[in-house]
């Protein structure tokens, strides 16, 4: 009778013995990914682990167990230095404008190169488009500077075409910086940022545009009440993964354009960090300072995320 | 019949569109053909006349003190090995364990995932990296150019997604077969994924040619160890700080400036990739799109 019952203990054991016999199947796998795991517990989880310096006053010569433990003192430090609020703010308002910018202009690339009829202009303009994404940041740097310089062409046209009286020193001025870092940003990276909605515009329905043109609309209105709501589901992907990079306004820029004139308006986080952290050799305020921008960027992420699911569009995880 | 009706706002749009369409085009190259232009022209005469697309006075004495610079010669030959060996080797490493959480069968896929997913939101940041990489003897070593960055998350997800889109029943054919996992990896499911593998390579590619901050921040002590674009970064800070010397220059009687060298340096650690990169279109379009967009 209790023959033709399965008991739980036998399905466990027998699930055991799957378990193994797949195991005996996949050693590549396995091997594979214990190495991997190795090695991420090295490169990434260590040091997440070292953020236990912030509570520390770490000596390198006595290393993350010997360093003496100050509680949150390092913190109350950061919280009471007036460059980091600056820092902190710097960072965030030129993390949010360069996200404003990444999307209004890559959007308004993508549908104004859309509407361009000649597949060679539209082929040639695009693939000139990346290329800025391809350079490095120092040479971006270099560039900008050089436009900007008071014998760059911004002055010569200020001063030949609009009259000014005499060039503009403009990383003198602390009104000028973040906009010279937004424009940057456009100059480098909107070709690249335009490819994914150029690729979301191509597979929307061709018939949505015939029936518009049944209507009479014009192009203008196509776009306005086709492609761009088409886009949407595209855009807050987009919006979503980007939100969490808020705090990671760049760095060159600040870094090597910023001077002691405009610091209040220049200086970010990472380039506090690698001030008190490695030049000063103060490691637990460095890393303190760190610390308080990955929790930031985390809140970020998941905020957006909430965002994205009570609106019921696509989320990250 | 066919009818085209015409609206006013529709030839204004295309006035508009061939306008944007040109000034975009001079604004993204005006500055480099500008820099081109300066690395061919005389030091001196940049100084003195405003160059825009065409030299002056043409000298190719520019480039020639690039290449008499100790610091560029070891920079390039730095810059070429960690270019090759390090997208090799990301690539490699990239491919298996994307491959490795794409398998339907394998024990720890969801907790192996999530292990990576995890260090795309979190990571230690740069003073405990620095600490641990001090601890691991990586400071003042070249294999910190090429060990550490081996493996990312993203670049891992955009390979797995392309590998999800490959019919699970190839791998069992093949494992009807009897071909093991590695066998399937290495010559079924990889030949599949060029294209995915193309735009990886392209990436980490850009990325070593591109990054100096690693040298800046590891590797500062050792000369010897320096990068092309780390070179490049002193060059443009030590012309930060000195600017204005120009009369300081015009007594010394040379006729290569800062300005002119930089400029010369600044095109051939261009040159590489602007001729790489449009032939590579139609791979990174393609990986893109694989990777941001969810199917």
């Amino acid at each position: 009778m209790a023959s033709n019952t399965i008991r739980p203990e036998d399905l466990q054991a027998h699930k055991k013995v799957k378990v193994w016999a797949e195991a005996k199947r996949q050693p590549f796998l396995l091997i594979s990914s214990a190495l991997l795991l190795i090695y991420g517990i090295i490169f990434y989880y260590i040091p997440v682990f070292g953020w236990v310096t912030a509570f520390q006053d770490y000596k390198p010569a006595k290393g993350f167990f010997g360093s003496q433990w100050v509680g949150l003192a390092k913190f109350q430090k950061l919280f009471e230095n007036k460059t980091f609020f600056l820092a902190f703010r710097n960072t965030l308002c030129m993390g949010v404008i360069n996200l404003v910018f990444h999307f209004v202009t890559a959007i308004a690339f993508a549908l104004i190169l859309n509407e361009v009829r000649i597949v060679f202009a539209k082929k040639f303009v695009q693939t000139i488009s990346y290329m800025p994404h391809f350079l490095s940041w120092i040479i971006v740097t270099a560039i900008v500077r050089d436009i900007l310089a008071s014998d760059g062409i911004v002055n010569e046209f200020l001063m030949n075409v609009c009259g000014n009286e005499s060039p503009i020193d403009f990383f003198a001025i602390k009104g000028y910086f973040w906009w010279i870092v937004a424009f940057s940003n456009v100059w480098k990276e909107t070709g690249w940022n335009a490819i994914i909605y150029l690729a979301a515009i191509t597979a929307i329905d061709p018939s949505l545009y015939e029936a518009a043109d049944m209507d009479g609309a014009s192009r203008l209105q196509k776009v306005w009440y086709i492609t761009l709501p088409s886009l949407r589901p595209t855009i807050m992907i987009l919006l979503l993964i980007n939100i969490g990079n808020v705090l990671n306004a760049g760095f060159e820029l600040q870094y090597i354009l910023g001077n002691d004139v405009i610091s209040d308006v220049s200086k970010i986080l990472d380039v506090f960090i690698l001030d008190w952290g490695i030049s000063q050799f103060d490691f637990s305020f460095g890393t303190a300072a760190g610390i308080f921008k990955s929790l930031i960027a985390l809140i970020l992420v998941c905020l957006g995320n909430w965002t994205a699911k009570k609106t019921g569009d696509e989320r990250l995880f | 019949m066919k009818m085209k009706r015409y609206h006013a706002g529709d030839i204004i749009f295309e006035v508009f569109l061939v306008l944007f369409l040109v000034i975009f085009v001079v604004v993204t190259l005006y500055p480099i053909i500008n820099t081109l232009a300066i690395s061919f022209n005389d030091g001196f005469d940049t100084i003195v006349r405003r160059i825009h697309f065409i030299p002056h006075q043409w000298t190719l004495d520019n480039y020639k003190a690039v290449f008499a610079k100790e610091g560029y010669r070891m920079g390039a030959v730095n810059t070429v090995v960690r270019t090759v060996a390090g997208t090799l080797i990301s690539l490699i490493v990239n491919a298996v364990l994307a491959y490795v959480i794409s398998r339907k069968r394998f024990l720890f896929k969801k907790s192996f995932s999530l292990f990576w997913v995890i260090t795309m939101y979190v990571n230690g940041g740069l003073i405990p990296t620095y600490l641990v990489y001090q601890k691991l003897g990586l400071t003042n070593n070249f294999l910190v150019y090429i060990i550490p960055g081996a493996v990312s998350a993203f670049n891992m997800l955009v390979i797995r997604n392309y590998m999800n889109g490959i019919p699970d029943s190839l791998e069992e054919s093949a494992q009807i077969d009897g071909a093991g996992y590695f066998k399937i990896f290495y010559s079924i499911i990889s030949p599949l994924c060029k294209p995915v593998y193309a735009t990886i390579a392209l990436f980490v590619a850009v990325y070593h040619w591109n990054s100096w901050f690693d040298a800046m921040l590891y590797n500062k002590m050792h000369d010897e160890l320096t990068v092309l674009q780390y070179e490049l970064m002193k060059q443009l800070q030590t012309a930060m700080r000195s600017a204005g010397s120009v009369e300081g220059l015009k007594n010394s009687g040379t006729t290569i400036t800062p300005t002119s060298i930089r400029a010369a340096a600044t095109i051939c650690t261009m040159v590489p990739i602007l001729f790489i990169y449009p032939f590579l279109q139609r791979y990174f379009v393609t990986g893109l799109t694989i990777g941001g967009v969810k199917e």
